[in-house]
């Protein structure tokens, strides 16, 4: 039953691995003038919206969100509002970090709200396929031994990956070297992708490593 | 033998100063100076030396030049002259080299090969080191005497294009100029193009008598492309071309019967093989110089080049132009150039430059009989003095020839001697003594770890540290290690003709240094092999909060251990280490959401759960006796939530006060704004409220004679603020002049001497008589207090909110983090330090010596009197890391309870988070000593680095005496 859960996992993170790549390679052949460097905010625009719908369709499809006990037409609408509203809390809340973090206040508020999205995009979205607009299974997921399915500490992982990433994208911004991925936020949402991508990959392969070790408690 | 952790820290910080200090003599040699005001006068010119006669004329000889051009061409290399391609890139100038009335020499510069401090050589003929650059701290203009200086006061005119960096360091000199900035190294044709534009015109008037030309595009090409790129032939053919002009238009204008010109070709410094410079291989120090002038005799055929020295240069133009030499200069003129004038003006020409020489040599070597060439010189004086004679006399026999040769030749080896003792002592490493203080700084510093590493009872239980002194002392290796390092010294010291410090300290210190080291060297090693077959099972030197049995990090610990580590590691990069606030705050900013989590997962676990592990970990109201109403419980909590992100906004508030660093140092910050004179109101309002809150949260502590001694002092504060006319009083007359404040100041001072008077009292009290825990952290705090209130007067008025925003940090921290969450010693200590270190860029410090303010040595005093000027400057520039460091004392002592060796924790600590980072950097300086930038960004680093290790050694001393109160109370 792990085997398969963990083949799952495998095969829709490379779908969503293969849609960032898509979402890098399409607009550079369609777009006249398209760089990673140059229309920086456009590849990220494009990344987020890709690795967004990605996400959503391929976690409705397998269903592994937790099954809702009423499903009226209501419920579910308030709950997609719900979720509507807490990915723009993430992007305020990512964004406020960023700004405490010393990026500029006004001057490049757009790039930074950009990262921002983007940030949610890879994290906070995940988390909302996966758990639903619930704050307290965020809390108990991400509190320690707090996973209790596969998915979970998947979860874990890539969230961890992701937001690391961006952390040390910042690194090299004070070095002197006066390249274009220096320029803000380039270095920070480059480092996110990059994590974000080594988290689907790691989770899968590290559940798998140690799918002796773990055992879930069940709800 | 067993000693106290804290002491054993303070002890070993204290020898880590020292060898700090070793290594700092021998990285900065003391500069060869007469002075550093002073310049030379044509009347203080000695006169020519005659035997018998009384008074003999002082007029110098005629110069041998009226014009000279200074062909500056930046990283020319001798083999793009001299060299077998030579023919290919500078047709025209090795034409004149084998076939003109040239002089050609391979100049060699010494390392920092970079413009400026070449540029100061070749004009003061003196040879640059770091101190000069601290010396002369605000001035970028060039203090010392020098030959543009001389040459103006001596009223030649003096055209400049090129290099702006002559601009800034000669203002007012030129009288016509045009710098250009060599900003951008991707241009190579502009910066030249700037330069060549003015030639045409200039050439052709006849109003100036030195002009100097500075190319900076080879530079250029030399870093984008390297030396044996393709844009570097038509660059050089470009400067063969300029050359070729230029040597045309002064033939032209040259006149039957006039003085001839000189035309200068050379280079600042030369390029390695990859192109940059900087450090001191061959090929950076070998810059071609040759010499135009119809003056010199014709060559037949390419000769080989001789060598001289950059700095020969300077003489060999002051002598040509007529000028007094510069005092400070250490070069000898180049005897090729006086070749053609007579026999008498040549021995004039040497004397002067040895009298020159012979003085700078009496005034900064101690034992200047010593130095052979000073006799040498003494002798040929006495002989051109007869020589003299006998010429005006009218003796025109053969004899008086050949004595002259004779005399001549006595005088070019007492100038070469002297040149070269006086050299020797300048713009070079003292290895030895680095290496020295380096071994020393790195043992105490890895004793610290492998301690630490080795016996994790130094950080758990007794808090004490068992060294195997006597055991050591009485050990073979020991004695050979001696016998070894003292034959080593001995060799070093007797073989090398180099002037070491080292070697210079009397031998009963250097056998108490060899001594010491090797003891310790013995203790490490029997201390590791004693311990390390138990280490392994040790991951990491982690001081982890759960004692004994499980040594799991948590995800902060991971944070304090990976940031340390990755500060210590990021000053390898000169980027990193002139943003290193950057590293603070990013660090500092990770830690406020680690502890934020740490909190969130304490409270809202507490909420969900229960009978979870973490509620044994973390027994949350154990510590207090009486049971909580669960209103103040909530509210509590909530408070405790709200610390860490009101500590991120006050963070990034104070991160906006003061832009420091390098690249982003322009842009506008909050300082600027609020120092600005319409927002005068603003400021003051700012100051006053923040003055209030500084009391609030200082005074709760405090004994009641302090409170009001306080309150008083900050009033005194601010009244000092507004007499100095920084801040506005309520009351204040518009027209108002402003004072120094000096007696609003010293009324402050006198409120910080009675608040540290009955801090101290209390203490005493506490240790001798009492033995109250309670008198003794309440004479801490009035101490801390005391403190406080000292910085507030000496910080300006727009940093008081850095001091308000310090005290509120600590004052919610304590109350809701440290104490609450349960950290121990060490994970406190480390948070400590990284807030003091992030404070201390928070006041506007950087790593650039230009933002100590100095100002502040003059708060209270009527003029600058040394001690205190240094005192006050050290404790507002230091003041964010040292109010961390009390604090933590204060607040670690005032935990006793929970654990009673938490001080000697926290000491330990301390020592090791500041003397690890130290070792590191010193070795790291030595082995960048040749980088670009070593004296612009390693070397004031450095500065600040000891600085902050020593004013930490007085903080662990004061550590281990508060320990030693405390222990001494208990028993």
């Amino acid at each position: 039953m792990w085997d398969h859960e963990i083949k799952a996992m495998a095969s829709s993170h490379a779908l969503i691995a293969s849609s960032l790549f898509l979402a890098t390679v399409v607009p550079a052949v369609l777009v006249q003038g398209f760089s990673v460097y140059g229309t920086h905010l456009l590849w990220l625009y494009s990344v987020s919206g890709t690795v967004s719908l990605v996400n959503i369709s391929v976690f409705w499809l397998l269903g592994v969100s937790p099954p809702t006990k009423k499903h009226s037409l209501g419920y579910k609408l308030s709950r997609l509002f719900r979720s509507c509203i807490y990915f723009l809390l993430s992007c305020l809340f990512y964004h406020t970090v960023v700004v405490l973090y010393g990026a500029p206040l006004i001057e490049s508020a757009l790039e930074t709200f950009s990262l921002a999205v983007l940030l949610t995009s890879l994290t906070t979205l995940r988390c909302l396929c996966v758990l639903g607009p619930n704050v307290q299974a965020w809390i108990r997921v991400f509190s320690r031994h707090g996973a209790m399915s596969v998915w979970d500490t998947s979860l874990q992982i890539t969230v961890a990956c992701t937001v690391v990433g961006a952390w040390v994208g910042a690194f090299p911004i004070p070095l002197d070297w006066d390249r274009p991925w220096q320029v803000w936020p380039v270095s920070c949402s480059l480092g996110s992708v990059i994590g974000f991508l080594t988290g689907l990959v790691a989770a899968p392969a590290w559940i798998h490593y140690h799918r002796k070790q773990l055992t879930y408690k069940c709800k | 033998m067993k000693v106290r952790s804290s002491v054993f820290a303070s002890f070993i910080l204290i020898f880590e100063v020292i060898g700090v200090a070793l290594f700092l003599r021998g990285f900065f040699p003391v500069p060869v100076k007469s002075s550093f005001s002073s310049k030379s006068k044509l009347s203080d010119q000695p006169a020519e030396p005659l035997t018998g006669g009384s008074h003999n004329s002082s007029r110098p000889p005629q110069p041998l030049f009226k014009r000279v051009v200074l062909m500056l061409v930046d990283a020319l290399r001798e083999d793009f002259v001299f060299g077998p391609n030579g023919r290919k890139y500078m047709p025209y100038t090795r034409h004149l080299v084998e076939r003109g009335s040239t002089h050609s020499f391979v100049a060699k510069a010494r390392a920092p090969t970079v413009t400026m401090p070449r540029i100061k050589a070749l004009t003061t003929g003196s040879i640059p080191g770091f101190i000069d650059v601290v010396m002369n701290l605000n001035s970028p203009a060039l203090l010392e005497d020098n030959l543009i200086w001389q040459a103006k006061t001596a009223g030649k005119r003096i055209v400049f294009y090129g290099d702006d960096t002559w601009v800034r360091l000669f203002p007012k000199h030129f009288m016509e100029y045009d710098g250009t900035t060599s900003f951008f190294v991707s241009d190579y044709t502009e910066v030249d193009n700037n330069v060549t534009r003015h030639l045409d015109s200039t050439l052709k008037r006849d109003d100036w008598d030195i002009l100097i030309l500075h190319y900076l595009g080879l530079d250029h090409i030399g870093h984008v492309s390297g030396p044996y790129s393709s844009p570097i032939q038509p660059k050089l053919l470009e400067m063969d071309d300029i050359l070729k002009k230029i040597h045309g238009s002064l033939i032209s204008k040259e006149a039957e019967g006039s003085l001839p010109y000189l035309l200068v070709l050379c280079g600042d410094h030369g390029m390695s093989e990859t192109g940059s410079h900087g450090g001191s291989s061959e090929p950076e120090v070998n810059t071609p110089l040759v010499l135009l002038s119809p003056a010199f005799r014709r060559k037949v055929g390419m000769e080989q080049p001789g060598v001289v020295e950059q700095v020969d240069l300077t003489p060999t133009l002051a002598l040509g132009l007529g000028l007094p030499i510069s005092q400070n200069s250490v070069g000898r003129v180049i005897p090729g150039v006086l070749e053609e004038s007579p026999l008498r003006d040549q021995l004039r020409f040497l004397h002067l430059n040895g009298h020159q020489l012979s003085c700078l040599l009496r005034d900064s070597i101690p034992e200047h009989e010593k130095v052979s060439g000073f006799e040498q010189f003494r002798v040929a004086e006495k002989s051109h003095g007869s020589w003299v004679k006998l010429y005006l006399e009218g003796n025109t026999s053969e004899v008086l020839t050949n004595m002259g040769k004779k005399v001549l030749k006595q005088y070019l080896e007492a100038l070469a001697a002297m040149s070269s003792a006086l050299s020797k002592q300048l713009g070079k490493y003292d290895m030895y003594s680095m290496i020295a203080g380096m071994v020393f700084v790195f043992q105490v510093s890895r004793l610290l770890v492998v301690l630490l590493l080795a016996m994790p009872e130094a950080l758990s239980g007794a808090a004490e540290v068992d060294l195997p002194v006597l055991p050591a002392l009485l050990s073979l290796p020991f004695y050979l290690l001696c016998l070894l390092l003292a034959s080593v010294h001995v060799l070093v010291c007797t073989s090398a003709e180099s002037s070491c410090y080292f070697c210079s300290l009397s031998w009963g210190l250097v056998f108490a240094a060899v001594a010491f080291s090797s003891a310790m060297f013995c203790i490490l090693v029997s201390m590791a092999t004693r311990r390390l077959p138990l280490g392994p099972k040790i991951p990491g030197k982690s001081p982890s909060r759960s004692s004994g049995s499980e040594w799991a990090l948590s995800e902060l610990d991971v944070l304090l251990l990976a940031g340390t580590a990755g500060h210590t590691f990021s000053l390898a990069a000169s980027s990193f280490v002139e943003e290193e606030h950057q590293t603070w705050y990013f660090l500092l900013n990770t830690l406020c959401l680690a502890v934020f989590q740490d909190v969130c997962r304490k409270y809202f676990r507490e909420r969900s759960t229960s009978g979870d592990e973490e509620e044994h970990l973390l027994p949350s109201k154990d510590c207090h006796p009486s049971v909580h109403p669960q209103a103040e419980v909530c509210s509590e909590r909530w408070l405790a939530l709200a610390t860490p992100p009101l500590t991120l906004a006050c963070c990034r508030l104070l991160r906006s006060l003061n832009q420091t660093g390098v690249q982003w140092a322009h842009l506008p910050d909050m300082g600027h704004w609020l120092n600005s004179s319409e927002h005068k109101m603003v400021l003051s309002l700012l100051a006053a409220l923040s003055l209030t809150l500084i009391y609030f949260l200082i005074q709760r502590r405090c004994s009641w004679v302090s409170k009001i001694a306080l309150a008083l002092g900050l009033l005194g504060v601010y009244s000092y603020r507004a007499a100095v006319g920084n801040v506005l009083f309520p009351w204040q007359h518009a027209g108002r002049n402003v004072s120094k404040g000096t007696v609003e100041a010293r009324f402050v001072y006198v409120f910080v001497l009675g608040i540290l008077f009955t801090g101290t009292k209390d203490l005493l009290r506490s240790q001798i008589i009492t033995a109250d825990a309670r008198l003794k952290s309440r004479g801490l705090w009035e101490i801390y207090s005391g403190l406080v209130l000292l910085v507030s007067l000496l910080f300006r008025a727009h940093n008081l909110p850095v001091l308000c925003c310090c005290l509120l940090i600590q004052t919610l921290m304590a109350q809701f983090i440290w104490k609450k969450l349960h950290y121990d010693a060490a994970q406190t200590t480390i948070m400590h330090y990284w807030f003091g270190q992030a404070f201390f860029y928070f006041q506007g410090n950087s790593n650039n010596i230009g933002t100590v303010d100095i100002s502040v040595g003059f708060v209270g005093l009527e003029s600058y009197v040394e001690a205190p000027a240094i005192f006050l400057t050290a404790l507002s520039t230091y003041a964010g890391p040292l109010l961390w460091a009390c604090h933590l004392i204060c607040y670690l002592s005032s935990e006793t309870d929970r654990s009673p060796v938490a001080v000697g924790h926290g000491c330990y600590c301390l020592a090791l988070l500041r003397s690890v980072p130290a070792a590191a950097y010193i070795v790291l300086v030595t082995v960048l000593r040749y980088h670009l930038f070593i004296w612009s960004v390693f070397s004031p680093k450095l500065l600040y680095e000891s600085m902050h290790t020593l004013l930490t050694a007085g903080v662990c001393l004061f550590f281990s005496t508060m320990e030693q109160s405390h222990s001494s109370s208990k028993s």
